[in-house]
């Protein structure tokens, strides 16, 4: 059996990858899915610790988790689809004033 | 003890894994031969007749034809993406069929029993379902690496039209789970054993609580649109779109997308048959009065073989007067041999599956030979606004009829 | 090394591989295979602590459907390689090594201080049990998300409209 605290770490070594990520790159759809990264990360952690603790409720956030991440992805993308219209470029050092 | 049991059942599953690849391999093969039949019988012609007795050597002739072809590569493809997209294609439509069961018993492999499938997963319909969605990558990638501004059309239209009818697909499938209440393939098959009124198997397309009709037609018309094949072609019928997303491919790599999409048609054949006809259960009920029923198998072969034997002494050239009546004699010493108490339990299984599978496989073929296409737009405003509510309709429907015969 | 534990490393080190990968590649759409590459791992993963609708689920929806909305996206607005440009002294003799040594940090923090736990064996049918809890327990945030879902749809649809008279900008450009 493996232990939980394996599992735990691998998701806190992706969780810091997706931070990572976040903070270095500089194209705004790989921002965005450095963000996707570390929820997976940490439905990693709930599914481990439901696991510890012998209960379910990690399996049903989980799944809360996935679902909200797909609203969030399809809202997200639709905006950074109008940005990349009207600005020319995924550059989030470019995406820095408020006027258009 | 435990290490060599696990070493055995590690060495049957390969065993299993290997002739199972080759099986969907060959099927493949001889599907494309089964469809080119079909559609020129449609058609009014008799389709490949030369190459080997009525074409059955024909899938070898493409075969070589595709290993010789010249591999062209075509400039400012992204080469990482441009070769694993046809690999991810083939990859997945030919390991869903590792969740199939072909039959009910086990059968001793060197004295390991085992049952006639690969991967009994407890959520085998979902395992399926899962390879079914990532297939959409291996089309959207394609388009994508091409560099051409036909492939990206078409793999935006086509992957597209995978995901939405993907839904419709899934959603048709909820009603048999309601009825049956498990995701395990095996358990489904199972649980519709038995007979209604007396004669009337218990399949799920006949379902005694809520028969099955509409969720059968969702299922079928999603699966036609889920594996690109007419009406639903657009993306990449000849006609439209030079030829959508796999126009820059050549030899090899045309024939692993080619067939990728007949091993998607197969699993997707396959799980019709298992989830809505009942997989491997014999038609016939099993009563004592119907016990010539069990012989059928063996009399097809039978069959066959007399025909083979009687066809091929009509040909004028060496090969026919010499190999087919071998062939034939093969046969018919397999009928006797499956005729033998102890194997003829074994046969009834994957018999009843292969030949509700072929029926959805003609099923399909007809299909495709006989509708005219559709409109990309008319496409997928049927998909969203009359495939989707028809399936969700089935599920509302099946759960009242749960509730009330509760 | 029992199985597990070997099946473990290897998903463990793939699911760690496609994440540098992700940080790594220049082209948004190598970022998006590797980053699909990682939800199978965690996929693979999650069977491992048998549960299996879950790890179902991650691939048909996770896998299946969102990644495929983020490849939609780079291939319609036909995104190019990100420009090089090299990046500051301070982030690269500061930020590399500060950030491989946040991530040791978070994994022996995060590692030892659960080293006591233990799993629990699996309960009999997870995904019975599963469905019971989301109908029972947690019927109402079930029908909340799906109110979200209906709402992210329109707003998705709002945005990306485009707007009548304003003329769609041609050529083929890439946008990076």
């Amino acid at each position: 059996m493996v232990p939980i605290s394996y599992y735990l770490a691998l998701s806190a070594v992706l969780f810091g990858l997706g931070v990572v990520g976040f903070v270095f790159k500089r194209n705004i759809i790989t921002i965005f899915m450095s963000i996707e990264l570390m929820l997976n990360a940490v439905n990693l952690a709930f599914i481990a610790f439901g696991r510890a603790l012998g209960q379910l409720q990690g399996q049903v956030f989980v799944f809360f988790v996935i679902v909200v991440a797909a609203a969030e992805a399809a809202v997200g993308l639709a905006i950074v689809i109008v940005i990349a219209r009207n600005r020319q470029s995924l550059n989030v050092e470019r995406i820095n004033l408020l006027k258009l | 003890m435990n290490e060599s049991l696990a070493r055995s059942i590690l060495v049957v599953s390969l065993i299993k894994v290997v002739v199972l690849l080759f099986l969907v391999l060959t099927a493949v093969a001889y599907l494309v031969w089964f469809e080119r039949k079909v559609a020129a019988h449609i058609q009014g012609r008799w389709g490949p007749y030369r190459v080997g007795p009525h074409g059955l050597l024909q899938p070898l002739a493409d075969g070589v034809k595709f290993l010789m072809k010249e591999d062209t590569t075509p400039a400012g493809v992204d080469r990482f993406v441009y070769f694993a997209a046809p690999l991810i294609t083939m990859t997945l439509a030919i390991s869903a069929i590792a969740m199939v069961p072909f039959g009910p018993r086990s059968v001793r492999i060197f004295g390991v029993t085992t049952p006639l499938v690969v991967a009994n997963i407890n959520v085998g319909l979902l395992a399926i379902f899962a390879i079914t969605s990532i297939g959409v990558y291996g089309v959207a990638l394609a388009g994508w690496s091409s560099n051409s501004k036909y492939s990206l059309l078409g793999s935006l239209r086509s992957s597209a039209q995978m995901v939405s009818y993907e839904l419709s697909l899934t959603l048709s499938v909820v009603g048999i789970l309601l009825l049956a209440g498990t995701f395990n393939l095996s358990e489904l098959i199972t649980q519709q054993a038995g007979y209604t009124r007396g004669f009337l198997p218990r399949w799920n397309l006949f379902n005694p609580t809520f028969p099955q009709i509409l969720g059968f037609f969702c299922y079928f018309v999603a699966a036609i649109a889920e594996t690109n094949r007419a009406p639903f072609d657009l993306a990449e019928a000849e006609s439209e779109l030079v030829a959508g997303y796999h126009t820059e491919y050549s030899s090899f790599k045309f024939a692993m997308f080619f067939l990728g999409e007949y091993a998607s048609m197969i699993t997707v054949a396959c799980l019709a048959s298992i989830l809505f006809l009942g997989g491997w259960l014999s038609p016939f009920p099993q009563t004592p009065g119907m016990d010539w029923a069990r012989y059928i198998p063996p009399a097809v072969l039978a069959i066959t073989g007399i025909a083979l034997i009687i066809g091929g002494l009509r040909y004028t050239n060496l090969f026919g007067r010499i190999v087919l009546p071998v062939l034939g004699l093969i046969l018919f010493g397999l009928s006797f041999l499956c005729s033998q108490p102890g194997v003829i339990e074994a046969v009834q299984g994957p018999f009843w599956f292969l030949v509700k599978v072929v029926f959805v496989l003609f099923v399909y073929v007809w299909v495709r030979w006989t509708l005219p296409r559709f409109r990309y737009d008319q496409l997928m405003r049927f998909g969203w606004k009359v495939l989707f509510p028809l399936a969700l309709l089935n599920v509302v429907l099946t759960s009242l009829a749960v509730v009330i015969r509760k | 090394m029992t199985p597990q534990l070997l099946i473990f490393l290897i998903l463990a080190a793939i699911a760690v591989a496609g994440a540098v990968n992700v940080i790594l590649q220049r082209h948004p759409i190598h970022s998006a295979i590797s980053l699909i590459i990682v939800m199978m791992a965690l996929a693979g993963l999650f069977l491992l602590l048998e549960s299996e609708f879950i790890a179902a689920v991650q691939i048909i929806v996770y896998a299946g459907a969102i990644m495929v909305l983020f490849v939609f996206v780079i291939m319609l607005l036909n995104a190019g390689v990100e420009e090089r440009t090299n990046m500051s002294r301070m982030a690269r003799y500061a930020g590399v090594p500060l950030a491989i040594f946040l991530l040791i940090e978070l994994a022996y923090q995060v590692g030892a201080a659960t080293l006591s736990m233990t799993p629990q064996p699996a309960a009999d049918n997870m995904t019975r049990g599963l469905s019971m809890l989301l109908f029972q327990d947690f019927v109402f945030p079930f029908e909340l998300t799906s109110v979200l879902i209906l709402i992210a749809i329109l707003g998705a649809l709002v945005l990306a409209q485009r707007r009548e008279g304003v003329p769609a900008k041609g050529g083929p450009e890439k946008i990076n």
